[in-house]
């Protein structure tokens, strides 16, 4: 397959949150600030890339039938590395991400990736696959984070824009329901454009 | 009076869809019919309340006594995982018309961050065994309480006269949305 093709299609085509609808807990609830949905992004497409990177150097060794349980063993364990390495170096955004780090592993795209994709292929494209899947999934989670943090609180990347009060409702989790909502009919927009 | 406390708080003011954000994706997955809802919601409550009871035990007797607590994570679902399978596989055999009926949905269970988040969740409130069940329980009506009321309206919505580029799932998360606006209203009753 055309490896520009592959990496591209998380993008828009195939965007995990926009389009394929997963992983969608950790999109709407650490998405309440920019840098917030920036950092989960950047936690679940390293989640990603290693795991779909071990799934397919090992994927002629693991037996069918207990191929789901490895994948997650795999993830797990990748998950407790971005866990304990993000306690250690960004503990603020630790803090903030909370409940939703440890919870990667049970994130759809991850194994999702894994079973459709990193199973099938060679390790070269699950490589470029778990980056470009994951480089889309950062995307949305950023788009969400600075639209919901310019409506609800007026800031962008933490920088006050205006003074006063905002829209609270955006960053209450309504908000981020409602604002999910729409990108999800600019993505479909923008991709029938391209079509 | 503190157990009614919990089912409230997690039923209403912290629904675990609504408001944590846990287990979204079936809850717009397959709540486009409220049979199926309902299927979703036995699977979820079963799968749920025995999964915090035994992370909850494996937690505290075995790695909090090792201090390998850094585990959690995979061990917890590594737990879930092959609960899931021995509950598939119990059901086929005692019961096939429940097996049918929630059959489809147990594999999903696994990735449902709603099962793994009330175990972790009940392990950072240090919760004793009693009260994390409770919790569980609590936390698995409202899974049930939000997931079938919000396909009913599904089912009303397919009828509506939506604009075109809203159909299905965008003007789902604005429901969604309203509901969890709703939902606010209960805050501070406890």
């Amino acid at each position: 397959m055309n490896q520009w093709k592959n990496f591209s299609k998380g993008f828009i085509k195939e965007n995990a949150v926009f389009v394929l609808f997963l992983g969608l807990c950790p999109t709407l609830g650490v998405t309440t600030s920019a840098i917030n949905g920036l950092g989960m992004g950047l936690a679940t497409t390293f989640v990603l890339v290693m795991s779909n990177l071990v799934v397919s150097l090992v994927k002629n060794m693991i037996p069918d039938k207990v191929r789901i349980p490895a994948f997650i063993v795999i993830i797990a364990t990748f998950v407790t590395v971005v866990e304990l390495v993000m306690k250690g170096y960004v503990p603020v955004l630790f803090d903030a991400l909370g409940l939703f780090i440890p919870l990667i592993v049970v994130n759809c795209v991850v194994l999702g990736r894994a079973e459709a994709f990193a199973s099938k292929n060679t390790v070269w494209s699950s490589l470029v696959d778990g980056t470009g899947m994951g480089f889309g999934f950062t995307m949305a989670l950023t788009v969400l984070g600075a639209v919901r943090e310019i409506l609800g609180s007026g800031a962008f990347f933490g920088m006050k824009m205006i003074s006063g009060d905002a829209m609270l409702l955006f960053i209450l989790p309504p908000g981020a329901f409602i604002a999910l909502g729409y990108l999800i009919v600019l993505a479909n927009m923008i991709k029938e454009k391209n079509t | 009076m503190e157990y009614v406390l919990i089912i409230i708080a997690a039923v209403f003011i912290s629904n675990i869809v609504l408001n944590q954000f846990l287990g979204v994706c079936p809850f717009i997955g397959v709540s486009s019919k409220v049979e199926t809802a309902i299927g979703m919601t036995g699977a979820v409550t079963f799968v749920m309340v025995i999964a915090t009871l035994v992370t909850y035990l494996i937690f505290h007797s075995v790695l909090v006594p090792l201090d390998i607590t850094y585990m959690r994570t995979i061990t917890f679902i590594l737990v879930i995982a092959s609960l899931v399978q021995l509950v598939e596989i119990i059901l086929k055999k005692i019961s096939p018309p429940l097996y049918q009926a929630l059959g489809i949905f147990l594999p999903l269970i696994t990735t449902n961050c709603a099962v793994l988040g009330v175990a972790v969740l009940a392990i950072q409130k240090d919760f004793n065994l009693l009260e994390s069940t409770v919790f569980a329980i609590g936390n698995a009506i409202g899974f049930g309480l939000a997931l079938i009321t919000f396909s009913g309206i599904r089912e009303q919505l397919d009828l509506m006269n939506v604009p075109a580029r809203m159909k299905g799932v965008p003007i789902a998360f604005i429901v969604a949305g309203l509901m969890a606006l709703a939902f606010m209203g209960f805050a501070g009753i406890v």
